[in-house]
Order: structure tokens, then sequence, then C-alpha cells
């Protein structure tokens, strides 16, 4: 792996038929940091992201995530990363130290390792007097964390978050991000998409996908500067205005 | 006469052993030709409020009514005038967006031609792809959809249940300007959302919170009773400052806000010599400090806190 770089791509297409979803996008990702991919609905974000997991095959182009090639290593891949959305994280009908062991065998840890994860992961998160509750009766925000905590159980490299905080309330939203914060300081990349913009602006750099291309990549003081606006909310606005699809 | 009439609604649900209350008495009404917001997170009963006031939930206890109509008693009429969007996408799959259309103007006995009108904007959108499954649509596109099949009967009070959840910013602008031209129509609507920003769009809100209303008011009233001054701080090390005002005895809350945090204290007088105060202990650069007004999700946390 190139020193520091825990994802690069370059020139990275998927094509299904006539129609191109993502279009020769280009950009790397650094240890450590927390990268915003953002794009309105359709723009092709789950669809890179597909790729970048190793999930799905690239037309074109190349790109390596945590030091491994999305062509040849994917199995690689799906082991050095971890990996939560909105839609599905846990399964409800398990409880909370079913979970996590599940996961955490999943992800190829011994039993000694599980217990050792297990106990710390409810102390950070306080929720050992839930471990033997179905995660269906937890709070969404509990969920949430709990199933953000499972995802870097192994300490991947990166973790890849397709919209984490949607639905969740705006105390429980902040704590996540607390946990991010957390995650990134001990060196674990963070890759989240968010449709909420002052979120946008917790992160180290955003890029911007419109119509299946990379319109903009900064910082977010610096996006915001360029756009000669005041909050990132703007900025996507004035991006995704430009929009030909019609969005997914 | 108020359009939506809420009194003390209790619905609580058994989960094995565990009861849970979805509604803990909950009491608000809607005025005629009102767009009324129902701002809270998942989980907050919301989904329950909406199946109640359709028809499809039974309450445990309270009275509802729409449109002058018992929820209980008066089932039927309800729903005839009623549209209702929920939060999961409820169309036929395997029937195309057309077939879609058609199905649901006709069980209400009308047509597309006769109501075509008041679903134009928003079917105009779709109406390339009539030919396809409903199944086969992209999420904005279903959105498009369920809205149009809502509306298609010419419904006078409309229920739309987290219709902007998974939503870009973009099109969720785009859908509250199409909200706000129905309004013009004289048509009564009941929104819920769990994006805290969309509150300042409603002629009213509901703040909701594990089943209890917080506040119900116009969006400039739950603003001007905010209680605290707010402060709003910015430096280039944010984790370490907000760490920082987080821990000293003075401060009330902090929150990150997208490149500010919002801090409030235990007193309103000399705010700003205290946040000072904090960043002369720290190294911090760039350090500006502002007074603030609040917006609908400070005044919320606030609440959640009480």
């Amino acid at each position: 792996m190139e020193a520091g770089k825990v994802i690069i791509a370059k020139d990275l297409t998927k094509k299904f038929g006539a129609f191109t979803a993502v279009d020769h996008i280009s950009f790397e990702v650094e240890k450590g940091e927390i990268f915003g991919f953002l794009g309105a609905n359709g723009a092709g974000k789950t669809t890179a992201m597909r790729m970048l997991c190793g999930l799905s095959l690239p037309t074109s182009g190349t790109a390596s995530v945590a030091g491994f090639d999305v062509y040849k290593e994917n199995e690689s891949i799906k082991k050095n990363i971890g990996y939560m959305s909105q839609k599905f994280s846990l399964y409800e009908d398990l409880t909370v130290n079913e979970n996590i062991s599940f996961y955490a065998g999943i992800y190829g840890l011994d039993d000694d390792q599980i217990r050792e994860k297990t106990s710390l992961l409810l102390a950070q998160l306080e929720l050992e007097g839930e471990r033997k509750s179905l995660v269906r009766s937890l709070p969404l925000g509990w969920k949430q964390k709990l199933a953000f905590s499972i995802a870097i159980v192994h300490d991947p490299a990166i973790v890849f978050l397709d919209e984490p905080t949607g639905g969740v309330d705006p105390i429980a939203r902040r704590e996540f991000w607390s946990m991010i914060y957390a995650a990134s300081a001990k060196g674990i990349t963070i890759f989240v998409t968010t449709h909420y913009m002052d979120e946008a602006e917790y992160c180290s750099r955003v890029s911007i996908m419109v119509d299946g291309r990379i319109d903009a990549l900064d910082s977010p003081k610096n996006l915001m500067k360029n756009f000669g606006v005041s909050s990132m909310d703007d900025v996507f606005l004035q991006l995704a205005r430009k929009a030909q699809r019609i969005g997914d | 006469m108020k359009t939506i009439v809420v009194e003390n609604i209790i619905k609580k649900y058994r989960a094995g052993k565990v009861e849970v209350e979805a509604l803990g008495g909950v009491s608000f009404a809607v005025d005629q030709g009102e767009i009324f917001g129902l701002i809270g997170p998942d989980g907050a009963g919301k989904t329950s409020l909406f199946r109640i006031l359709t028809t499809l939930l039974l309450a445990d206890s309270g009275f509802a009514s729409v449109d002058g109509f018992d929820v209980v008693k008066d089932y039927k009429k309800i729903r005839n005038r009623v549209g209702y969007m929920p939060g999961k996408f409820s169309l036929y799959p395997d029937l195309t967006v057309q077939e879609n259309l058609e199905f649901f103007a006709a069980i209400f006995h009308t047509t597309i031609k006769e109501n075509y009108e008041l679903v134009k904007e928003i079917y105009s959108q779709i109406e390339p792809f009539k030919d396809r499954r409903a199944g086969q649509l992209s999420g904005g596109m279903k959105q498009k959809l369920a809205l149009s099949c809502a509306l298609i009967h010419k419904p006078t009070v409309l229920f739309l249940d987290e219709p902007t959840t998974g939503v870009d910013a973009v099109s969720r602008k785009e859908f509250w300007e199409m909200l706000h031209r129905l309004k013009m129509q004289g048509i009564t609507i009941l929104v819920s959302t769990a994006y805290m920003d969309e509150a300042t769009l409603c002629d009213r809100v509901g703040l909701i919170q594990k089943g209890m209303l917080l506040s119900v008011n116009t969006p400039k009233d739950i603003i001007e009773e905010f209680q605290h001054s707010l402060w709003a701080i910015k430096a280039n090390e944010m984790y370490p400052l907000m760490e920082a005002i987080k821990s000293d005895p003075a401060v009330m809350s902090c929150y990150p806000f997208g490149q500010y945090h919002h801090v409030t204290f235990n007193h309103n007088e000399n705010n700003k010599e205290e946040l000072e105060r904090i960043v002369e202990n720290g190294n911090y650069t760039n350090v500006e400090i502002i007074p603030i007004t609040a917006n609908v999700e400070d005044c919320f946390m606030a609440l959640m806190k009480e």
C-alpha cells in the first residue's frame, strides 16, 4: 500500500448496459481521514461504494482499498474493511451478545478475542444491562451505535458508513459522530455518506458526485470558500441542481 | 372546525412480556389548510399516530377525528376523504406506474382523467416511465408515484409519513415546494419528518419524542421559547475544544453543529467571557465566538433534556 493512502481510485467506471452509473472517478483517501461521500439520489454513490467494498467489479479503471486490488483481491478487501448501513446493520431477532459474536466470528476473530471484544464494547457503549436483550427492542440510536462498534470490531483499515444516522434523534446523532471522531483518532479511516449537510461539515474532506462523476472534492472550508457560500448545504444545492439524471 | 383533532391518544404494544407505550397521551389539533409537521426521531410514535388517524389502527384510549368524523365510528367516511402515503413503499411492485395510479383511482370511484390537474405536476415527472413496473423504479420515482396515488381521489386531508427520509437535500427542497402548492389548493397536510430543518417549512409543528409531544407551536414561537442565550464557537481544533467546553462546570450543553459548536451555560450572564476563559486555557487557533439565535434542532435537544 502506498504510504498513508487507504483508497486509491483512478478512472473507476461502472456501466450497466448503455448506462454509465459511475463515470471515471479518481480520488485518494488518507489513513485516519473522515471522508464524506456526498451526492444526490441516483448520482452513483452506492455503485461506487459497492466497487470499493469488493462487491461489484468495475467496468474499467483501477482502485485499491486497504492495499488490495478491487479486481483480483476483493476477498482480502472484505476482510479488511468494516461496513454499516442505515437499512441493514444488525439481526433484529438476535440478542446484543449474539450479534457481536456472530459478526466478530465472521470477521475471523477467535473465541478469546470475541470474549474480550464483547466486554470492551459493552462497557464502552454502557450496554452491559442489555447484553441479553433482542436488538429489536433497542432504540434506533443505540442500535446504530452498536452497529458501528461491531463494524469496527476487527480493527479494519477503513469503515464504510452508508447513511448511518438517518432517522436518529439529534442527540444520538451527535453521539454517533463522537464515536466516528474517536475511531478516526485511532487511525481507522472513515468513508461516510449522509444527507445531513451539517454532518458533511464534520468531515476532513468531502467529495460530491453528480451524474456519476465527482464534481467537487476538497475540505468543507475550501469548498464553501470556492463556491462563495457559508454552508455545505449551499455548496450541495449549487452542484446537485446541475444534475441531468432523474433521481433514484 | 378543526380538520384533525387528537385528544389524549394512548397506544401501547406488547412485545413478549414487555409493554411499550408508543403514544402516551398525545393531544393537538390541525386547522383546515394547514401544514402541520410532526417532528421527531424514529420510534417517537409518529407512525402509530398516522395509522390511528387513517383508521388502520385502534388507539387504546383517547379520541381522534378527521374532517369532523370519528376515527372509530366513521372510519369508512374517513377512508374516502384522506390520502395516505406510508413511510414504507406500499404500492403494487408488479403493476406498472400507470396501473398503480389507475387502480387507486378506481377504488375511489374516479379516473386519472378526472383529477389529472391535481397530480399533473408530480405525475408528469414519472409519466415517461408509465409502463415500468413500480418495483423497478428508483427511490425518488417511487416517492413521486406514491404521492400521486395518495392524491388521485382529491383528498381533503393528506397524511405523509416521513416522505423525505433518505432523500437528498435538493429533492427534499422540491418536495416541500410541492407541498406548499397543494396547501394553496386547500388541502390540509399532516407530515412527519426526522429532519429538524424541515420544521421551518411547516405552519405549525409538534415536536415528538418517546410518545410525548414536547411542544406544539409555530416554528417561530418554538424558537422564541428557547430559554438560554446560545453561543457558537469554532477553532481549528474542534474536537479538543468540545471536550474542554463540555467538561467546564459553567456549561450546560455543547453540541456540534456543522462548523460550529453550540454552547449554552447554566447562567445567562458573561457567557462570552466564560468561553474566552475556556479558550485561554487551551491551545486553540483561529477562534471565533458569536452569539446566535437557536434553530429548531437546538430547541428539540433542549426539550429532550428537560
